[in-house]
């Protein structure tokens, strides 16, 4: 532990579905304004970890603590801390398709601190204009941006009450490189601006060294390693090494090789 | 012993499910106790499931009306003018007015609903909605709750009217009835009661379809076959549930 003021503080987090012990005794600590990237393979238990300190899925055991005050066990209108101080964006983008695109980026603004629909409407054109999109594009339906257009929209949804913790669930997934590298800068400029603190999953190796001011490694359920982004290449765990270069070969075995492995 | 076994769990599943579903309901019903109200969601919420469904209720209710009187002229045997209205007025406001639209609000909303709201739930919009601070509670599912069970009566007031009528058609310019007799021999048969059942029949039976076609859409997963599932299974069970809750209303209001 250093001295630095932690926002976010993760303890032994546990949870399962089932027989399925998904997270493992989870530990991490987030600094204030620090940018945290985790990255894990599919199934290593990076989206049910940002769902758990969303509020979203309630952890079986652990502390999650925001600036001190453990959210873990809190329902309801308490669980609204954590949504009050923070912006999500989702992996699909999760915009809502009855409304425009606008009504989207102000959505919290309207619906949970009752701005007037004309303020709000300004400060989404802002938000809008801050990823790049112009004010035409907030009068269209999500159903007519293209994917790099929707993430931008839902970076725009995430800043627009400038929160300050800000998740990022797989930014770049499904993107080309070039948009992906766009929406990162995106991201870097903005996350700056705000001065918040983030959380990013990812298994995109690109975005995580661009976005992160420290990098975690999830596997089977906990956190295997965590270290500054330049010292990735040469972590001294073999795990590590073997999912930043992407190797089939290694200490991780993909499911269906080890079901392969238990017919043979 | 496995017969047993099976029906033991089959009990306690659809036990769980009620049980369920009564949680989802209570909390759905109850949500706009205490503010904030999405007053923009309940209008949309009340202009698609009443304004939008009268075409489709106005025609299952005039082609019911017409055909019952055809039914009741055919079966009866004697003093058919007066007996006519009566049956046909009494049909229509405690019975089929009631069950056809809400067996129709079923098929086009509960659907609609579960699809909706399955499909937000599988793109991760509910999840969005409460990263928000917005409850969706609140903001999906009260509002389509509280829409349908009032519009719903509203619905079935409409149905009873044009019901009424369609069998009024087919009696005047089909069989040479007496218009004037017709309508003083339905108004003076039908009584404030029978309305009142119709309605508070309606009332429930709005209630239940929306608590179905929310709870199947907010509890389904595993992408489009889940949310297809989750439409048909919410039709499903609204009719049932409207069927079923009918016979126990009907049981308890005949003795008014």
């Amino acid at each position: 532990m250093t001295s630095e003021k932690m926002k976010i503080s993760i303890r032994d987090l546990h949870k399962s579905f089932g027989s399925n012990h998904v997270l493992r005794g989870v530990g991490l600590d987030v600094a204030d304004g620090q940018s945290l990237v985790v990255i894990g393979g599919s199934g290593s238990g990076k989206s049910v970890l940002l769902k758990c300190v969303l509020g979203l899925i309630k952890p079986d055991n652990g502390a999650i603590e925001i600036d001190g005050a453990n959210i873990a066990r809190q329902t309801g209108g308490d669980r609204r801390l954590i949504a009050d101080l923070s912006g999500m964006l989702f992996q699909g983008g999760a915009l809502f398709d009855s409304l425009k695109v606008w009504e989207n980026v102000a959505f919290r603004l309207v619906y949970a601190e009752k701005k007037p629909r004309k303020l709000a409407r300004d400060k989404a054109i802002d938000c809008l204009a801050q990823v790049g999109l112009a004010p035409e594009v907030g009068d269209l339906s999500p159903a007519e941006l293209s994917g790099g257009m929707q993430k931008r929209v839902g970076l725009a949804r995430a800043i627009a009450a400038d929160p300050e913790i800000l998740f990022f669930d797989e930014p770049t997934t499904g993107l080309d490189p070039i948009m992906a590298d766009v929406i990162n800068n995106l991201i870097v400029d903005r996350v700056k601006a705000l001065g918040a603190t983030t959380i990013s999953i990812t298994h995109d190796m690109a975005s995580a060294r661009k976005i992160a001011d420290e990098i975690a490694m999830l596997y089977q359920g906990r956190i295997i390693w965590r270290g500054k982004p330049d010292a990735i290449e040469n972590s001294g765990n073999p795990m590590v090494d073997q999912f930043v270069h992407g190797r089939a070969e290694g200490p991780i075995q993909m499911q269906v090789r080890r079901e392969f492995a238990k017919k043979k | 012993m496995n017969v047993v076994a099976a029906t033991g769990r089959l009990t306690l599943d659809a036990t769980r499910e009620i049980g369920r579903i009564a949680n989802f309901a209570a909390r759905g019903g109850t949500a706009w106790f205490v503010g904030p109200f999405y007053w923009r969601a309940f209008w949309d919420a009340l202009a698609r499931i009443g304004y939008a469904s009268l075409p489709v209720v106005g025609l299952t209710a005039i082609f019911t009306g017409a055909a019952l009187a055809l039914n009741i002229y055919e079966g009866s045997l004697f003093n058919v003018e007066a007996f006519l209205p009566q049956i046909l007025g009494v049909s229509i406001v405690r019975e089929l007015g009631p069950v056809l639209a809400a067996l129709m609000v079923a098929g086009r909303c509960s659907s609609a609903m579960a699809a909706e709201i399955g499909t937000m739930r599988v793109t991760e919009q509910i999840d969005a909605l409460s990263t928000l601070s917005v409850d969706p509670f609140k903001y999906l599912i009260a509002p389509r709750i509280i829409a349908t069970t009032i519009a719903l009566p509203l619905l079935v007031l409409v149905a009873d009217l044009i019901g009424v009528y369609g069998g009024y058609l087919v009696a005047v310019y089909a069989l040479g009835f007496e218009p004037t007799l017709y309508v003083t021999n339905l108004v003076d048969f039908l009584n404030s009661e029978d309305v009142t059942s119709g309605l508070i029949k309606a009332t429930v039976f709005g209630f239940l379809i929306s608590v179905m076609g929310c709870y199947y859409g907010y509890t389904s997963r595993g992408g489009a076959g889940g949310v297809g599932s989750a439409t048909r299974t919410a039709v499903v069970a609204a009719a049932v549930s409207v069927l079923a809750s009918n016979y126990l209303m009907t049981s308890l209001l005949v003795d008014i």
